[in-house]
């Protein structure tokens, strides 16, 4: 489980993931936010369909790819919350098409 | 509209990015520097500023010791643009990056690539599982929010691994275990390098001091051992560990890998500058000389984006870096270059004495850079495994270039970053020839994924 020990949280905003209301602190990513809430499936890889989350939470491995407001692939531990942001499990099989 | 134009284009704002930056200010130079993160530091300072409001002395000195430098370029003149994604650098010098999903064109008269280091891959069993993170993700997530897994069991060696433990225990995580994959061997070979090391004593007694209290805390700490896997079948249910002839299990939910850092290598490539094989750190260089100046007239490389020598090391690179640069621009003369260039070359010298040493003692063993079950996936993006690599060697495959079109192995968004290293140690077993015959992928732009909206965004005429 990830948690944070962090003295001062700040201010919090609420997102969504898969419909369900998150409520998180506004100074972090959104891989960070979703690892906080005990979530660390984001998506199926392309061809195994594997369950697959962060990695290197710097930029550099794409695991953490994840649909924010209808968009997919978007690197989530370099995007920031923000309040209302809509986010669901990435689910793209290898021709290219959601499910 | 004309794309903007700048003396130096800075492309990372670690310590060489912004020792640089800092340095171009002061000798009147105009510069940009563009930074993915959203806040200087880089990786070895992230998030410096604001975890200044936290009570956490647990991040240790090292990290505070970055402070003044962030401070310093705050303060400096310099235009500082974060969140910013680079995905072309041409050798005209001119940098292509996007924020915010807009791209964006500029000049610059000199490039001073500064995007530092990232994780040596660690193809093990089961390194795909959801659960399994880097070391440097675990170290990413304390600075930048705070946040620790409780119970993790920790794989790997190398002097991240131990500050990251490190830093859990002083915060009072508990961690599950310790699997240090050190070879025992090294530790004689590193002896040879001792006379270095004696002479920069400290940061060699801090890292002995950070094992030893890891080990005093009662972590459960294991070495000396042989292959490691991780077990699934969906996410993390335990690490096994190859000891004395049998197979031992350790139950556990999160693991967290690491086998040292190697240099970012794809900005430097995809614009042509030389590399070569580094045999000693096991991982591909860019080549450059005493002042950072790579192949390529115009453009520079400081910090451990040509080769790895650490945080405080790159501060020093990048203010020699900026005072060639400044030179090539005819800002200061070859005289003041040759003046000013001598406390940062004293400290540098300092730091690098331990290096051998250091690359030594931590170099990880053939059998964790090299997979050595055939199932193990090689490239995370395309889930490419190493039988499927052997297979395409028997057709006829030679090189990581043309293992792309029999595998599509590192043509995934992340562009071999996690693969290429692998791969060319694989081919070089299986072919056996030199990692230097074998090569690395051919690194093109775009550097980092855009989008065609992105593109078709840009600001250029």
């Amino acid at each position: 489980m990830f948690r944070s020990i962090n003295s001062s949280q700040g201010a919090l905003i609420t997102i969504y993931f898969e419909g369900k209301a998150l409520n998180v602190s506004k100074d972090c990513n959104v891989a960070t936010a979703l690892l906080e809430a005990g979530i660390n499936n984001f998506r199926e890889t392309t061809l195994n369909n594997a369950s697959c989350g962060p990695y290197c939470m710097m930029g550099v491995c794409f695991d953490c790819l994840i649909n924010i407001n209808g968009l997919d692939n978007q690197q989530s531990c370099t995007i920031q919350v923000s309040d209302g942001m809509k986010i669901k499990r990435q689910v793209i099989n290898a021709l290219g098409k959601d499910e | 509209m004309n794309s903007a134009e700048y003396d130096i284009v800075i492309i990372g704002a670690g310590p060489a990015g912004i020792s640089a930056a800092i340095l171009a200010d002061q000798h009147k130079a105009s510069a940009l520097v563009l930074d993915e993160n959203c806040a200087p530091g880089g990786q070895i300072y992230r998030a410096i500023e604001k975890n200044q409001n936290n009570d956490n002395e647990w991040l240790g000195q090292g990290y505070q010791d970055g402070l003044p430098l962030v401070e310093t370029f705050r303060r400096s003149r310099v235009n500082y643009q974060h969140s910013a994604k680079v995905w072309h650098l041409s050798n005209t010098k001119m940098v292509h990056y996007s924020v915010n999903g807009k791209s964006h064109s500029v000049q610059g008269r000199q490039i001073l690539i500064a995007t530092g280091a990232q994780e040596r891959p660690f193809p093990l069993p089961g390194w795909t599982l959801n659960g399994v993170m880097s070391a440097g993700a675990a170290q990413t997530l304390l600075k930048e929010s705070g946040v620790v897994c409780e119970d993790a069991v920790f794989v790997g060696t190398g002097p991240l691994l131990y500050l990251i433990a490190h830093q859990y225990i002083s915060a009072g995580i508990p961690i599950k275990a310790i699997i240090d994959t050190t070879p025992r061997s090294n530790y004689l070979r590193a002896l040879r390098h001792s006379f270095g090391a004696l002479k920069n004593t400290k940061s060699i007694l801090q890292g002995w001091r950070w094992k030893r209290e890891i080990i005093k805390s009662g972590t459960l700490y294991i070495s000396n051992l042989g292959d490691v896997r991780i077990n699934g079948p969906d996410s993390v249910t335990s690490v096994e560990y190859f000891q004395k002839g049998k197979w031992k299990n350790i139950s556990c939910k999160h693991v967290f890998l690491h086998q040292g850092v190697v240099p970012e290598i794809n900005t430097s490539l995809s614009v042509g500058c030389d590399k070569s094989w580094n045999e000693k750190q096991a991982c591909w260089t860019i080549d450059v000389d005493q002042y950072g100046q790579s192949s390529i007239k115009g453009i520079s490389i400081a910090g451990d984006a040509s080769s790895i020598a650490g945080g405080v090391a790159a501060a020093q690179r990048g203010s020699i870096a900026a005072l060639n640069m400044l030179y090539n621009l005819s800002l200061i003369s070859s005289s003041d270059k040759e003046v000013l260039l001598k406390p940062f070359k004293k400290k540098l010298d300092k730091e690098m004495i331990a290096r051998s040493f250091i690359d030594t003692l931590f170099k990880p063993h053939l059998r964790y850079r090299v997979p050595q079950d055939s199932e193990t996936i090689v490239c995370r993006c395309e889930e490419v495994t190493l039988v499927q690599i052997q297979e395409s060697i028997d057709l006829g495959c030679k090189g990581p270039s043309q293992l792309k079109s029999f595998t599509r192995c590192g043509m995934g968004p992340c562009q071999g970053r996690l693969c290429g290293l692998s791969v060319t140690e694989i081919l070089s077993k299986e072919l056996g020839t030199q990692e230097e015959q074998v090569g690395y992928y051919n690194i093109r732009p775009p550097i980092k994924p855009v989008t065609l909206a992105e593109l078709a965004s840009s600001d250029e005429p």
